[in-house]
């Protein structure tokens, strides 16, 4: 089983861990066109390679962060907590 | 051999040896020295009326449908590795068309049909076995939301049924009867025409026919870039050179999203690895295939004798065709669980593949943003069962541009337009 790292608890079992989505998305103004609400809500790059993740330390401390994760070797570049 | 096979003056090649127990008898008595090779492996021409990127089952099958239904026969098909060898030959070869929304029922009944009669169709034995579906229902609530869905989908037209519990354990004996356990069994959803084929002939014979019509079968080259002239997809860049063509389609299953940022989109896609595994070879005990949603598990024995096993997708995205351990041991806890004497067994071989799964569940069939290339995508964890739809229905929008009545709800712009066909959320299992 894989470990990932949380920023508060070190590291853990993967399966203490939930992905949420991409990190770095940033919401549309409220006046933002249909397209540009389907881009915030559906579309993704969806990279092979480096990704920039968003995740939560669900059944530890509970709280949410960023992981800097290879999607092809399933490596871990970097943890840090979630910037808002 | 390399090099590019003489056609006849039809465009058409040279008739395949027909596969018949008269030809088997009859290359018996000579030796095996008569067959003709399923299909050759050719080389790439400059130019073609339709390049199919990726040829697994659905790239194979819009190949062949472009050149049996619409008479278009200067057709590549560019595969990067080899033909099938990507999820067409690691998914569980489940076929079945129980889904929820009017659009779904209707495509994947359609694709139920077409394989139905695939194998004569072919001349090529995809070995498909109706033996049914079960999706377990463990208790008094998942009788009612089955109900539900069992309704919805006779509306659609499908061949639904609910099973009582003395049915189920009836049909299925090996699946742990006591009702003090966690999950007892309460009851199932049965659909009789679904079942199982063989997913490399899938590949295989289409690739057979597609070959005998004209189309040219190309492994070993991959697309490394698009070349896109004012708006519009003029050619492909491979390993193998450069390919131009009047249109373009894309079925490249996990993939889509890489082609995609080649070619300078984005596609509400997110790739996952979905993950099966095998027992070691057992007598004839489990005739249907058996699913459970609570429990995260299906199964269903190959003709080898194999138990074929699956659960849901990885928890986190990847691009590495592997499997990850919590989902292994997730599947296999809960079908021991089902069927206690499992237990004794050992596993074989366990594996994974890249799909691209969709924020609706629901496949992705339309024009691209880019004029002249074509999408087949996101079918997430059940591809393989749509394979004859998705050919038919991706050659009929190379060939006329245009989108067939069962894929218009299927295009791109359902996203915008919030139009989901929302199988994700239907209550149902995929």
């Amino acid at each position: 089983m894989q470990q990932f790292p949380c920023p508060w608890c070190g590291l853990r079992a993967e399966n203490e861990f939930r992905y949420v989505g991409d990190a770095g998305v940033p919401r549309p103004a409220r006046a933002a066109s249909d397209a540009e609400w389907a881009h915030y809500l559906y579309f993704r790059t969806n990279s092979k390679g480096a990704a920039r993740e968003l995740w939560i330390h669900s059944t530890g401390c509970g709280r949410w962060f960023e992981l800097d994760r290879d999607t092809a070797t399933h490596d871990v570049a970097a943890t840090r907590p979630m910037v808002p | 051999m390399a090099g590019k096979m003489p056609n006849n003056a039809r465009g058409e090649r040279q008739a395949k040896t027909p596969y018949s127990a008269w030809t088997l008898l009859r290359q018996g008595l000579s030796a095996q020295a008569g067959w003709s090779k399923a299909w050759e492996d050719r080389d790439p021409a400059p130019h073609y009326d339709v390049v199919v990127i990726g040829g697994g089952g659905h790239g194979l099958a819009t190949a062949y449908y472009l050149a049996r239904a619409h008479g278009i026969s200067r057709v590549a098909v560019l595969e990067k590795g080899w033909i099938g060898g990507g999820n067409t030959g690691r998914n569980t070869t489940i076929i079945r068309s129980n889904y929820f929304y009017p659009a779904s029922a209707a495509l994947y009944d359609f694709s139920v049909s077409l394989y139905e009669g695939l194998a004569r169709e072919l001349n090529y034995n995809i070995m498909f076995s109706q033996r049914g579906m079960l999706e377990v229902a463990h208790d008094e609530a998942d009788l009612e939301v089955m109900a539900r869905a069992a309704n919805a989908m006779r509306i659609n037209g499908v061949d639904i049924d609910l099973l009582s519990r003395d049915e189920v354990l009836d049909m299925v004996p090996l699946l742990d009867a006591r009702p003090e356990i966690r999950w007892p069994v309460a009851g199932a959803l049965i659909q009789r025409r679904a079942g199982v084929a063989r997913h490399d002939a899938v590949a295989w014979g289409y690739a057979r026919a597609a070959d005998a019509l004209g189309v040219d079968i190309i492994q070993n080259c991959e697309v490394t870039g698009f070349d896109i002239t004012s708006r519009r997809l003029a050619a492909v860049e491979t390993t193998r050179g450069r390919i131009t063509a009047d249109r373009f389609g894309m079925a490249v299953a996990g993939h889509s999203s890489v082609l995609a940022s080649m070619a300078g989109f984005r596609l509400p896609l997110q790739s996952y690895a979905l993950q099966a595994m095998v027992s070691e070879p057992l007598k004839p005990c489990l005739h249907q295939v058996v699913s459970s949603s609570v429990n995260g598990a299906y199964v269903s024995q190959s003709d080898k004798g194999e138990l074929v096993m699956g659960g849901n997708l990885d928890r986190c995205p990847s691009y590495a065709q592997r499997g990850s351990f919590p989902v292994t041991q997730s599947v296999i806890a809960s079908l021991v669980e089902m069927f206690p004497s499992f237990a004794s067994l050992k596993l074989m071989r366990q594996w994974a593949g890249i799909v691209d799964a969709s924020p609706d569940n629901s496949p992705i069939i339309g024009p691209s943003p880019v004029a002249g290339l074509f999408l087949n995508c996101g079918w997430g964890t059940g591809g393989f069962k749509a394979i004859p739809a998705g050919g038919t229905l991706l050659a009929h929008l190379l060939a006329t541009g245009k989108h067939h009545p069962l894929s218009e709800p299927f295009d791109l712009a359902r996203f915008t337009t919030g139009r989901l066909v929302d199988e994700a959320h239907a209550g149902v299992a995929h």
